[in-house]
């Protein structure tokens, strides 16, 4: 994290705030690797090199194994994510109903690819395994909503709503 | 619990799926008609878990009649109350139409998709409200642990469960008693229970549905195998892409120790028990067993090599027993109610029951817990009320990743774990995906492979490597590049994979791609020979989108209809689609009047 303002030992401490907040609920073991970084992120929205470089120190873990946990799991991110996180989901269910097309859509409209970030920050866009809302195949979730029984044209006005 | 006595009680879904079709704007609508008319005290709403019709979401059940409105919405309140509830009138137009005979239906017993039902793992869900232990204790919940806790030994309970005949419903269908046995007999002053929440199969969300519509059953099942095998910790391992049920498990763990249910010496006994709650990050190799433990150890999810089995080194090296959700949720019945009736449901080998998810190209899509030993045709076609807009069926995909496609022919076959396998499929955790003649099933094994290969964890080569190499070979003959010899290749090496990979993951994969070189072999052909998709599915094999000038009328639907607005043109004039900017998404083909836009 480069500062230039001259008050970079304040600053570094602000900014690790939510991170020693998070680690206060813990023993600072190994085995509270996962539970730590998934809460670290929902504060930071993704997980900077400097707090895993933290993380690691305090729980006494290698950086190399810290990195190979984050990089393992598909929920845990290296870079900064959307406002929104658009999960579009691409289990076999929403595949023969035609998930494909709706995210052909989601691309088309964001113009970003999967796994992309729009340059506004407004959308994250993730194809994921199935999200286990079979019955309304096919299925997204935008943050913690779901939306069913989609089409292209319902996609578009699913992600309207977003857009405000 | 407030005491009230209430004329009627009005059962409102409030599983995810209802959540995403508007179940909570529909519960605040009908709160305030209710109280609008003075009617709070005689009305009870109830927000229950999954009824597992989701399709038809958002659902409501009006008791003491028991009638069932389906796609109910925050507008039809108002005459829900004014006519069912204050004059006794059902509303017609709110029932679900029978789509063979297009009757309308007002029991929920009356619907083909309940009637063939029995259920077991499933018989609180979207009766009581999963946030109050008391509605639990109400159904005869918590009985089954007071009796095996104050009336059986340990050993007594373990010979109930294997005496039922009880086998894993996550996957391979391990007999549960036997694994409890393992446990129990495995030297060590700790040992661990576990429960895999880690529904990751596409196109399976049973234990979701018992997660969020009766988490004490789980609880309660966790708690008797806790018992059996001498554990005094357990976790529940569920998927972090759960928000509902981790919400619905959380709550149900602070009632539970609340009332004396967890914690120290239960039923004052020195029995004791403690049970938390891991999230997974995002792994499908989570679900196999291993991998999972090495997860709550805060590593990466990899598998290790078995033996030794959990049951005798497992977590943290301790002895560890790990069933699935559905499996532990069985268990209290078998407590409760004995082993002898238990048995009485299923087949020899395979009794109880088997909840499946029912999806893809079929006019009831939801959860079904069927008799073990039912016919795939009376699921597909009884329950699941046949395919959906006049097509043909084609196959059923069931055991998701692991599994394999059934054909037409095979659909009288029974359903039980062995005869799964003799056909080349498996039972998995029941997720049935029914296709129609529109689907390409190399498209199909495609798919799979993709999602095997990309969730290959890479810890042994043959899983690594191989599944990427099948998958090359797939992805080369769904766009029409596929050689003499492919076919043969695809074989040997998933005879290579499946004899040669360390876990469940890798033994399986090349399951979806041999089952559908047994029985859809010409499809492959066709692809390979003729460069054709006889399914028309693969878009590589199709021609673009065109408009046929002379049978356009220029009415412009199309596109309005076009999501990407690829096609021009102006009202009363021939419209021409725009190749580059086409997704070949259909939506225009749909839409058009006199059908000008063919491929």
């Amino acid at each position: 994290m480069a500062c230039s303002c001259g008050n970079a030992e304040e600053n570094q401490e602000k900014y690790f705030a939510p991170l020693k907040k998070v680690l206060e609920n813990y023993d600072k073991k190994a085995k509270d690797l996962i539970p730590v970084l998934q809460e670290t992120q929902e504060e930071y929205g993704y997980l900077p090199q400097e707090v895993l470089e933290e993380i690691a120190k305090s729980l006494r873990v290698p950086f190399s194994q810290v990195y190979g946990v984050v990089t393992f799991y598909s929920q845990f991110h290296l870079e900064p994510r959307g406002e929104n996180i658009i999960r579009i989901c691409m289990g076999t269910a929403c595949h023969v109903r035609g998930a494909d097309k709706v995210l052909d859509t989601m691309k088309e409209e964001l113009g970003i690819d999967d796994g992309e970030t729009t340059e506004d920050l407004k959308f994250t866009l993730e194809s994921v395994a199935c999200i286990g809302a079979c019955g309304l195949a096919p299925v997204i979730m935008v943050n913690d909503n779901t939306h069913g029984l989609l089409t292209p044209e319902t996609t578009v006005e699913v992600l309207d709503q977003y857009r405000g | 619990m407030d005491q009230s006595i209430y004329r009627s009680h009005i059962l409102i879904c409030g599983g995810t799926g209802c959540v995403s079709s508007g179940c909570k704007e529909v519960r605040s609508s009908l709160e305030e008609e209710l109280a609008e008319r003075d009617l709070v005290n005689e009305i009870k709403v109830i927000e229950t878990g999954c009824h597992g019709f989701c399709e038809k979401g958002p659902l409501m059940i009006v008791y003491p009649e028991g009638v069932f409105y389906c796609k109910v919405q925050p507008e039809d309140m108002e005459e829900v109350v004014e006519e069912h509830i204050l004059k006794g009138k059902v509303v017609e137009r709110l029932l679900y139409t029978d789509p063979t005979t297009g009757e309308n239906i007002p029991s929920y017993q009356e619907i083909d998709f309940y009637k063939k039902q029995q259920r077991t793992a499933l018989i609180n869900c979207g009766y009581i409200d999963p946030e109050e232990i008391k509605e639990y204790i109400a159904t005869g919940g918590y009985e089954a642990i007071g009796k095996a806790l104050t009336e059986m030994t340990p050993q007594e309970v373990i010979d109930e469960v294997k005496e039922s005949g009880l086998r894993g419903r996550g996957g391979g269908g391990f007999p549960t008693g036997l694994k409890w046995q393992f446990a129990s007999d495995a030297e060590g002053d700790k040992k661990y229970v576990i429960c895999n929440a880690d529904e990751g199969d596409p196109g399976a969300f049973m234990d979701r549905s018992i997660l969020e519509g009766d988490p004490h059953v789980l609880i309660e099942g966790m708690i008797l195998a806790a018992y059996a095998v001498g554990a005094d910790e357990g976790y529940v391992y569920v998927r972090a892409e759960y928000p509902l049920a981790i919400k619905r498990l959380r709550v149900a763990l602070e009632q539970a120790e609340e009332n004396g249910l967890l914690g120290e010496n239960l039923f004052g006994t020195d029995f004791s028990f403690k049970l938390r709650i891991k999230e997974g990050a995002g792994a499908f190799v989570c679900g196999e067993e291993t991998a999972l433990m090495a997860s709550i150890e805060g590593e990466r999810g990899m598998p290790r090599p078995r033996p030794p089995f959990p049951a005798e080194k497992g977590l943290w090296g301790k002895p560890t027993n790990i069933n699935n959700v559905e499996t532990y949720a069985n268990v209290p019945a078998i407590i409760k109610e004995g082993a002898e009736a238990y048995k009485q449901v299923g087949t020899e080998g395979s009794t109880g029951t088997k909840v499946f998810a029912l999806t893809g190209k079929i006019n009831n899509t939801g959860l079904a817990e069927v008799p073990m030993g039912i016919t795939m045709r009376e699921i597909i076609y009884d329950i699941g009320g046949g395919i959906n807009e006049g097509k043909e069926f084609k196959a059923v995909q069931i055991g998701g990743p692991s599994g394999g496609c059934l054909p037409e022919d095979k659909l009288d076959l029974t359903i039980d774990y062995d005869s799964l396998l003799e056909v080349g499929a498996m039972m998995g955790s029941g997720g049935l995906v029914v296709m129609d003649e529109d689907t390409c099933m190399v498209d199909v094994a495609r798919f799979f492979l993709d999602f095997t290969q990309s969730e290959s964890c890479g810890k042994c080569t043959p899983c690594r490597i191989g599944t990427k190499q099948m998958l090359d070979i797939l992805e080369r003959i769904t766009v029409g590049e596929g050689q003499e010899g492919d076919i043969e290749l695809l074989e040997r090496l998933a005879e290579n994979i499946k004899s040669t990979s360390l876990c469940g993951l890798g033994q399986t994969a090349p399951n979806p791609v041999l089952s559908t070189l047994r029985y859809f072999r010409d499809e492959y052909e066709a692809h390979i020979y003729e460069q054709t998709c006889p399914a028309g599915a693969c878009e590589e094999l199709l021609g673009a989108y065109v408009i046929d000038g002379e049978a356009c009328v220029g009415c412009t639907v199309c596109t309005e209809a076009c999501p990407v607005d690829a096609i021009a043109g102006e009202a009363k004039e021939e419209h021409l689609i725009d190749e580059d900017a086409c997704i070949a998404c259909g939506a225009c083909v749909d839409k058009c009047p006199v059908d000008a836009i063919t491929q």
